[in-house]
């Protein structure tokens, strides 16, 4: 409803988030210290947020501050500390060689893919925004993701679920080994 | 209409009347911002006062009656104090992580309705500062970014003690932040609205009304316990546990941004009581008495009543309880919290569409409960300790001479 009825806040929200997402991810891959580019990340993870209140998806707004800047990034810092790899890395080495080149490769394959995509077809619905739309009123949009996770798409929900959970367990058995020996063998 | 209006009266007419309306969003926050600061200085005195009264001590009496102005005379004097930065700090984060502690107490707040609704100009006013459709999730979110600047903080400092504490405090935070949020679905649940506004007025105007009853006991205790050990305060102060790691993230922090810390942590006791009181405790619902002009006054008075007490009981838990052991905070988070209130609010959840449905959901959570119970118990009786999990190297504990062994291959 603003994007229609305000151009001037939505443009400077737009600003505001588009600077916050772009300066976060430049700053995580040419910030040389972890943790610094860890912050940006959080940065970036913001700005997709504001992104998302702009266009009234304000449970996809707070989920994305929940889960990705308010856990996820929590557990990188989490190993960031714990394996001590919070020092300057000495990155004049390539330790694949040519995987320079190779990432420059992949980076002028995906931009040029976007531009096409962008410039040629529509996105799923071939809106350029959402807000003021059907789903933009009531409380926010809760209720239609809700109705859609649980019918539409039930399927692809309940896989996913099984999938997290299979990689939980994984984990667990992974850290948990047991013992081949006893400490009265080793004194022994 | 527009969205905002379905959350909120007050932009019913759009900003169109931009004086009035900018206005009134102007002095709530002002109001709501000061207010808060005022009731820090105050909660700090409280529980100084509460705290010295539970220890036989006299505490704080010099500065103004009953040593009320206490507290602004601590912070004038942090003001001049020098201020350190560590040489081994990271100097960017060293600064900035205060505010990163300190921003997201005072956003939490503005989700908390501390009263009914006013007319003002023809406006409808609610005595909240915003109700965002997202509601209650901002209280999450905001409990998930306020662990940064505690994180950011230890790790910033450049020390050992600080660095643990950093460690611990990201750990603990994930550990109760599954069980708080399902906790809040199920109180989402029964009002069938994320806002905090609809949660208090869905809850009604006596006790048995109050999600505390109305959902029984158990989601309020769970929260209880959660959201203390989201705000690091005792029992569950493992991060600055001062017998173990001396102050904690704060060991490195002086002067203003010391006072800084300081302030968080008791922004978020004030603003997590709120929270309790929204929730569970019918916000500002209570007895109205009909005098004509003062009606809105009363249910202010209940929702600061009500808060006091929620403050005074956590500053009982300071004096009474002693600190949990780290991995008793983690046992306790995961082994008991996170299955409780998974199984009530599936409970909740299925007598909220049929009391058929409840029942069977309890005979189904009774039956996991036994599972889970068993596991448990073989859990225990099964080897424990590093000893399970790494790979037994040597006798433990190694011999002295093993170990200079290692230390001076790793010097090599």
């Amino acid at each position: 409803m603003l994007a229609t009825t305000y151009a001037v806040p939505a443009i400077l929200v737009f600003v505001t988030s588009a600077l916050l997402i772009l300066v976060g991810a430049l700053g995580v891959i040419s910030v040389k210290n972890p943790v610094h580019a860890a912050i940006c990340l959080i940065m970036t993870l913001f700005g997709v947020a504001v992104a998302f209140v702009a266009q009234s998806a304000d449970f996809l707004a707070a989920v994305q501050i929940i889960v990705y800047a308010g856990a996820i990034v929590v557990l990188f810092l989490f190993v960031i500390m714990f394996l001590g790899v919070d020092r300057n890395m000495q990155v004049s080495v390539e330790p694949l060689v040519g995987q320079r080149a190779f990432a420059g490769a992949g980076v002028v394959i995906t931009v040029a893919g976007l531009i096409t995509l962008m410039a040629t077809s529509h996105w799923v619905t071939g809106a350029t925004s959402v807000s003021g739309s059907a789903l933009a009123t009531g409380q926010g949009n809760v209720k239609q993701l809700g109705t859609a996770v649980f019918t539409t798409y039930l399927f692809a929900f309940e896989a996913t679920a099984a999938l997290l959970i299979i990689a939980v367990v994984g984990a667990v058995l992974l850290a948990r080994r047991e013992r081949a020996t006893t400490n009265e063998e080793v004194s022994a | 209409m527009n969205a905002l209006s379905t959350v909120d009266p007050l932009f019913t007419h759009g900003v169109n009347g931009w004086g009035v309306v900018v206005l009134i969003v102007a002095i709530k926050v002002l109001v709501g911002f000061g207010a808060l600061m005022g009731s820090v200085t105050l909660m700090i005195w409280f529980e100084r006062k509460a705290i010295s009264d539970m220890q036989s001590r006299i505490g704080p009496q010099r500065w103004g009656p009953f040593g009320i102005l206490q507290t602004l005379a601590d912070g004038i004097k942090l003001f001049f104090k020098e201020d350190l930065v560590p040489a081994e700090a990271d100097r960017f984060v060293f600064k900035l992580a205060p505010y990163l502690a300190l921003v997201p107490a005072v956003i939490t707040f503005a989700i908390v309705p501390v009263g009914g609704t006013l007319h003002i100009a023809g406006h409808v006013v609610m005595l909240q500062i915003a109700n965002p459709p997202m509601g209650i999730l901002l209280l999450l979110a905001m409990s998930g970014i306020s662990v940064y600047g505690v994180m950011l903080a230890g790790w910033a400092s450049g020390s050992k003690y600080p660095l643990i504490s950093s460690v611990r405090a990201s750990a603990q935070m994930i550990s109760y932040e599954a069980a708080l949020g399902i906790t809040i679905v199920t109180i989402v649940l029964v009002t069938g609205s994320l806002s905090t506004h609809d949660i208090v007025t869905s809850q009604g105007h006596w006790i048995w009304h109050w999600n505390v009853i109305r959902l029984g006991v158990v989601p309020f205790i769970i929260f209880w316990m959660a959201i203390t050990a989201e705000l690091g305060r005792p029992p569950f102060d493992v991060v600055e546990a001062d017998s173990e790691l001396v102050g904690g993230f704060n060991t490195e922090y002086s002067s203003i941004r010391f006072a800084l810390f300081y302030m968080a942590e008791f922004m978020n006791t004030i603003t997590m009581s709120a929270i309790i009181v929204t929730l569970f405790f019918g916000g500002p619902a209570g007895w109205i008495p009909n005098i004509s002009h003062l009606r809105w006054v009363f249910p202010i008075i209940w929702f600061v009543l009500k808060t006091v007490i929620f403050c005074f009981c956590y500053i009982w838990f300071r004096a009474a309880l002693p600190r949990f052991r780290y991995d008793q905070v983690m046992d306790l988070g995961w082994k008991r919290l996170i299955p409780l209130s998974l199984g009530w609010m599936l409970i909740v959840a299925g007598f909220l569409l049929r009391p058929a449905y409840g029942f069977i959901m309890a005979a189904m959570v009774m039956i996991a409960s036994i599972v889970l119970g068993r596991a448990f118990v073989l859990g225990q009786t099964r080897e424990t300790g590093a000893d399970a999990i790494l790979p037994i190297v040597g006798q433990r504990p190694l011999p002295p001479e093993v170990l200079r062994s290692w230390s001076e291959r790793e010097e090599e």
